[in-house]
């Protein structure tokens, strides 16, 4: 997963469900195919959602990944628009 | 379109639709519908479409706020009573969404005004209670290229097509000319449930929303028949008449004629 250098970062930190969905969607819709993702949240639950909904809309999770005792990092590859 | 943080609140629940997202919403945002009365259809219609965030909406009518029109028309009220229905409707969705232009246009729609009054939106909504503004607007919309989502209620029973000339049928390819006067009852005479409006125009802001995104099957070359009593929903397919007077190869009425003379006891 170090190895994958996302094209665009955003820290939704402090934000709840589904504003956190919300706000990774806008960022996603965004950009181009085939462009990473990388989210970094504090939501438990996003940690989950996020990546979830992000497939049942087409595109990949490249990786989940827990930082710390409240933070999350995800990693998703844009797949269509 | 960059939103706000009240935006990206109020149109949460839409943007996380795959159908829908930040790019469907800009879309909403920047549509322009204008409503054909602001009663029984209008109200819901508008009330809906203002939720939803359309950017502008125009509102056609002529009539002030009664306490017969309180059993159903809801963006209307014991303290708008006397007030232009388009008034009162436009305070209503406003108070709802002040991101709306709600545009007031109190006047009667006639063949000289309609089709300068519709040109600078997208899409048409007719919720009037009439047969003559019927025609007349889908003879306008059709002559003018502009999408049509028409309603109508009656007692416990309501209708809803969608017409986009060019992709399909219009209202004269379902009923070719006018029935004559005094045959079908108007919704003073014959009544109406007060909550059919609500569920017919929730369907006709539906089909908007569905034009507007370019997503889903609207009601082409099809009528949705509800009947409230039996809670049934009938499609009846209305295919494209090729000889239709308006919208067919040959057409007979190429500009805007006098409804109402064709209609005498509503002059």
């Amino acid at each position: 997963m170090t190895d994958i250098q996302p094209d665009r970062k955003i820290n939704i930190k402090g934000l709840v469900c589904p504003y956190t969905f919300v706000k990774a969607k806008l960022a996603i819709e965004s950009m181009e195919i085939g462009q990473v993702l990388e989210i970094l949240l504090d939501y438990e639950e996003a940690s989950r959602s996020i990546p979830k909904s992000m497939e049942d809309h087409g595109h990949t999770v490249l990786g989940i990944s827990k930082l710390n005792e409240t933070d999350w990092v995800l990693l998703i590859r844009k797949e269509k628009d | 379109m960059d939103f706000t943080d009240d935006q990206l609140q109020r149109y949460s629940r839409h943007i996380i639709l795959p159908e829908v997202g930040g790019k469907g919403q800009a879309k909403i945002a920047s549509a322009k519908v204008v409503l054909i009365g602001a009663g029984g259809l209008g109200c819901p219609v508008g009330y809906y479409l203002a939720a939803a965030g359309v950017g502008t909406i125009g509102l056609i009518d002529n009539d002030t706020v009664e306490m017969s029109n309180l059993q159903r028309q809801i963006a209307h009220s014991v303290n708008t009573i006397g007030m232009p229905k388009v008034e009162s409707a436009a305070r209503t969705f406003t108070a709802l969404n002040p991101d709306v232009n709600v545009v007031k246009i109190q006047t009667r729609l006639s063949r000289d005004n309609i089709l300068d009054l519709i040109k600078d939106y997208d899409i048409v909504v007719d919720g009037s209670d009439n047969f003559p503004t019927r025609y007349l607007v889908n003879d306008a919309c059709v002559l003018s290229g502009k999408p049509l989502v028409s309603g109508a209620i009656l007692r416990f029973e309501g209708q809803v097509t969608t017409i986009v000339p060019g992709e399909g049928h219009c209202y004269r390819c379902l009923f070719e000319e006018m029935p004559p006067a005094g045959l079908v009852p108007s919704c003073q005479e014959a009544g109406v449930l007060g909550v059919l409006p609500g569920v017919i125009g929730g369907l006709q802001a539906t089909e908007v929303l569905k034009l507007i995104l370019g997503k889903g099957e609207p009601l082409k070359n099809t009528l949705l028949i509800y009947d409230a009593l039996k809670t049934n929903f009938r499609k009846v397919r209305v295919p494209k008449n090729p000889d239709c007077p308006v919208c067919g190869g040959h057409p007979t009425i190429t500009e805007l004629a006098d409804y109402d003379q064709q209609y005498c006891s509503l002059s």
